[in-house]
């Protein structure tokens, strides 16, 4: 019984290994030499570079985004993604380092021409652009996409900007309304023009021109809601299969003709992208070679930050971009005795700025501590430090004891702050500011709401992070910009004009007249120098009263796969750029 | 015929039939019953709860908005979801759904759910019905694998360790199982990944998954280390359990009459012992593959399978309630029929059980 208890258990094994040899590995990734890889090489320069076309790049990430319809997206890495197969008027230059935030037009011909003192905004398509089914593009599939993204009830996730900023009639219903619906605030007057009429002048509306809105759609194809099981492609790629929540894949697209489009290389003959991985099982797949890139582009799990971190091997295939976000908490000034700015400073004061950054992962993982609100790769960004914490950057005791004399609450007071729960880094802060206020005697009670529910319901909600019994005089939060520019990035957090009574807003505490006006200045400025002084002012102003206590300028460890060449971030995106990437062959 | 317990058994098999039938009734209809339990349960949770708390008709339409979406957005998806009716109303139309279907207007077109409807996402535009049969066969695959193994390994321990207690053997394969049933499948899951996939490259990496229907070979290539993760969990138990009944009922009354007969040892343990001692693994057994056809959470996340687990586990962190409405119901059917086939199994081996 002995001998056959063995026998059975080195068959089962023999068993598992045969099945596993006889299926093979299926592995088809081309093997070749690439240059030596460094740590951070792909983060000002392009690292492995290569004009050579073929192969399949292989993406993945651990969860879904909102959506691949250029109209109906609002992610970061789905922006990225979208120019593979769609073209918007003009776009962010593919190029390494700072040169990315320039924008350069790329349906359009040129930027667009603004008259009527920046009311009004023309541009130009190029000639010879189709659609994947051979049908020539023309401005007005240009302002039908416009049209349909605005139609918040059906394509839900996107941007209001064009809603907010276009001369709409006032009975506009849009496309899926009215099948016949049409607006006079954008023009079509011939098949390669296009003009937009804003209701007031706007200095930076190249940027809105570079949203995916702006990918031309042709209105006898769109699906509306479902538009996004076939987009029909403008760009150098086209979908070949698409499984709602598991991937998809792209192909050529056989009508994409290079002479219309110089800022796309277009090398990889297809790309796979897949959902749902286990974030750390991507972690070891981008390490391993099976695949080339995190589309998430956040960075690494906790669990591989050593693993990077302290095997050079693998630390040269990593890269520890600036992205535009800051982490950072809101100071209610309508809950007492936050109503009084010395209050709020001996909080700005109080705070040791070391144990944000390591709440959020430390130096690599989660950023450079931030001393304004303006990350410094956003064009204008002016250094500033109002509230200096000290030379060990573990907050002035001193200047918060004094703040908090002068406030009238010289033993401290109590104070509630509210987080996201399901958020370890967002604990992790609140934690932080528990064990860092208490110092000048500042009791601070945590309160963790539902993510889903933070901003509709609580610290969003001005009825409840206000009132005398619920009230948050401290909230947790985090901004991205929509873009790499002043208005993108301030615009929703500092512009009091955006809080809602019915929740929403990520505005939670700033609320000052005068920024307001500075942010309809800067607005209105065409100069992009004097628009950018503009938004260095608003930061500076929103310091001034001490209702953002700036955490953490994000950065993020990531990976570049093996195999893949033309790699570099594009601080446009704070990721990799996916449109240049290709793989070797 | 004396029966147990004092009872009489009936005579006749016309009358042992019909209670026979009788009892599958009783227990169809109790687990109908508790599929509607289960179902005014989760129904209450997701949207009565909520309102206890404060949430509004348009906080709920919120939940399929973007942040961006103004009040009005809110009052208009509100409308179109059915948030302002009374939550009966709200129930009564989901499970007049299931039985009737229903139309969906998802703000281009009129789309029709038919019947077992459970709901329609907005969030993806499918019919959740549609996307649970959709991610069925990967849950299947994988539970129909795993429970194999694990049943043959864990029992076929469970046995060996039983007839030769406080050997090596046993020792040695009851210290495994220990580690088995502590080790979580994400963690043997990504080592099992690490070292198989990436290492050694003999299995498939995660994510990968093949239909049967596509390629057999490449299908089982696809699941081996999900099947072998699963297994490892649940084979330590079985064998536990295992070793535990047979240890008991090697040691009954019956057992050392087998063994007077002059029966051959394998006959005394197959026979005798093990068919004794399978009765209770049945039923844990039954419940067992009820509970993953439902969805292996874990080992679905681990290995970025997209079954009824990744496909809950989805639903929950975006706050799709009808797929998460329609993922529990189906997942508690599972277990219904799984406790219900149980019983019956149950009632087919040992008589006493018809009458109680």
């Amino acid at each position: 019984m002995r001998n056959k208890g063995r026998v059975l258990a080195a068959a089962s094994a023999v068993f598992a290994l045969a099945v596993t040899a006889a299926c093979g590995s299926g592995d088809d990734t081309p093997k070749t030499q690439e240059v030596k890889p460094e740590f951070n090489a792909a983060l000002t320069s392009v690292f492995n570079p290569s004009d050579k076309p073929g192969g399949t790049l292989k993406m993945a990430i651990s969860s879904d985004w909102d959506s691949v319809d250029p109209g109906d997206t609002y992610y970061g890495l789905s922006w990225n993604l979208v120019r593979l197969y769609g073209r918007s008027l003009v776009m962010f230059k593919p190029v390494p380092g700072s040169g990315s935030s320039e924008l350069v037009p790329d349906l359009a011909d040129s930027l667009g021409v603004p008259s009527d003192g920046g009311k009004t905004w023309t541009y130009k398509l190029r000639a010879g652009v189709k659609f994947e089914d051979g049908t020539p593009i023309t401005s007005k599939d240009v302002k039908y996409g416009v049209m349909r993204s605005m139609d918040k009830e059906v394509l839900v996730n996107g941007y209001t900007y064009f809603n907010d900023t276009l001369a709409l009639e006032a009975d506009y219903k849009g496309p899926f309304k009215d099948k016949a619906a049409d607006t006079k605030a954008i023009e079509t007057p011939d098949d390669q023009t296009i003009v937009f009429h804003l209701k007031q002048a706007f200095g930076g509306f190249d940027y809105f021109a570079m949203l995916p809105a702006t990918v031309p759609v042709p209105a006898a194809k769109d699906t509306g809601v479902k538009y996004k099981e076939h987009v029909v492609a403008s760009g150098p790629y086209m979908f070949d299969t698409y499984e709602a929540g598991k991937g998809f894949t792209l192909k050529r697209n056989p009508n994409w003709d290079k002479a219309t489009d110089p800022n796309r290389k277009a090398l990889p003959d297809a790309y796979d992208v897949k959902i749902g991985l286990n974030a750390d099982d991507i972690d070891n797949q981008l390490i391993s070679g099976d695949l080339h890139v995190d589309i998430a582009g956040t960075g690494v799990q906790p669990a591989a930050l050593p693993k990077v971190l302290q095997n050079n091997d693998i630390k040269a295939y990593a890269d520890n971009p600036a992205v535009a976000r800051l982490w950072y908490t809101s100071i209610n000034p309508k809950v007492a005795p936050f109503d009084k700015k010395e209050c709020r400073e001996a909080v700005m004061y109080a705070m040791d700025r070391t144990s944000y950054q390591a709440a959020f992962g430390g130096e690599f993982a989660g950023g450079q501590i931030a001393t304004s609100i303006m990350p410094p790769q956003i064009p204008g960004y002016a250094p500033t430090d109002i509230y200096p914490a000290g030379a060990d950057k573990k907050g002035d005791l001193d200047k918060a004891k004094a703040a908090l004399q002068a406030c009238g609450k010289p033993d401290g007071f109590d104070v509630t702050m509210g987080f996201r729960a399901e958020r370890p880094k967002e604990k992790a802060t609140a934690e932080a500011f528990q064990q860092a206020l208490a110092r000048v005697g500042i009791k601070v009670t945590l309160k963790g709401f539902p993510t889903g529910d933070y901003f509709s319901l609580y610290a969003g909600k001005p009825s409840y992070r206000n009132s005398p019994s619920t009230g948050l005089g401290l909230m947790t939060n985090g901004w991205g910009a929509d873009w790499n520019d002043g208005f993108g990035f301030l615009s929703q957090i500092v512009d009091s004009r955006v809080i809602r009574d019915s929740g929403g807003s990520s505005n939670l505490s700033v609320m000052l007249p005068e920024v307001d006006a500075l942010i309809d200045q800067a607005v209105a400025e065409t100069d992009v120098k004097k628009r950018e002084a503009l938004w260095a002012q608003v930061d500076k102003r929103v310091m001034e009263e001490a209702v953002i206590l700036p955490g953490v300028w994000a950065k993020a460890l990531t990976l570049r796969g093996k195999g893949a060449t033309n790699v570099f971030v594009n601080e446009a995106f704070g990721q990799y750029d996916y449109l240049s990437m290709g793989v070797a062959q | 015929m004396a029966g147990p317990a004092g009872l009489e058994c009936p005579a006749g098999p016309a009358a042992q039939a019909e209670i026979v039938v009788t009892f599958f009734i009783r227990r169809t209809i109790g687990a109908v019953l508790m599929l509607f339990v289960v179902s005014i349960a989760t129904f209450l949770i997701f949207f009565g709860l909520p309102r206890l708390a404060g949430a509004t008709p348009e906080t709920f339409a919120a939940r399929y908005l973007s942040r961006t979406a103004d009040a009005h957005a809110q009052q208009v998806f509100a409308e179109k979801l059915g948030f302002y009716d009374p939550l009966w109303m709200q129930y009564g139309r989901w499970i007049k759904a299931i039985f009737v279907g229903t139309d969906y207007d998802y703000g281009t077109g009129i789309e029709h759910c038919a019947a077992p409807c459970f709901g329609y996402s907005f969030r993806t535009n499918h019919a959740v019905w549609t996307d649970l049969l959709d991610r069925m066969p990967v849950t299947v695959s994988l539970t129909v694998g795993a429970s194999i193994l694990w049943l043959v390994t864990g029992v076929g321990v469970g046995v060996l360790s039983a007839l030769r207690k406080g050997s090596f053997f046993d020792r040695a394969a009851m210290t495994g199982a220990l580690a088995g049933v502590s080790l979580p499948p994400y963690f043997t899951g990504l080592m099992f990944l690490y070292f198989f996939s990436y290492q050694f490259d003999l299995t498939a990496p995660g994510g990968t998954y093949v239909d049967f229907t596509d390629n057999p070979g490449e299908w089982a290539y696809s699941l081996i280390l999900p099947w072998i993760t699963l297994a490892m969990l649940n084979a330590a138990a079985y064998a536990r359990f295992t070793r535990a009944g047979m240890l008991d009922t090697m040691g009954e009354d019956f057992i050392r009459t087998a063994r007077a007969k002059g029966l051959h040892e394998r006959v005394v343990v197959t026979k005798h012992g093990l068919r004794a001692a399978l009765t209770p693994i049945i039923t844990i057994f039954g419940l067992d593959v009820g509970l993953l056809l439902g969805g292996a959470i874990l080992t679905e996340s681990t290995f970025g399978l997209k079954g009824l687990g990744y496909f809950a586990i989805d639903a929950i962190g975006k706050q799709d309630f009808p797929q998460i409405m329609g993922v529990t119901m189906f997942a508690a059917f599972f277990v219904v029929v799984a406790n219900l086939i149980v019983d019956m199994l149950y009632a087919v081996v040992d008589p006493r059980v018809r009458l109680s």
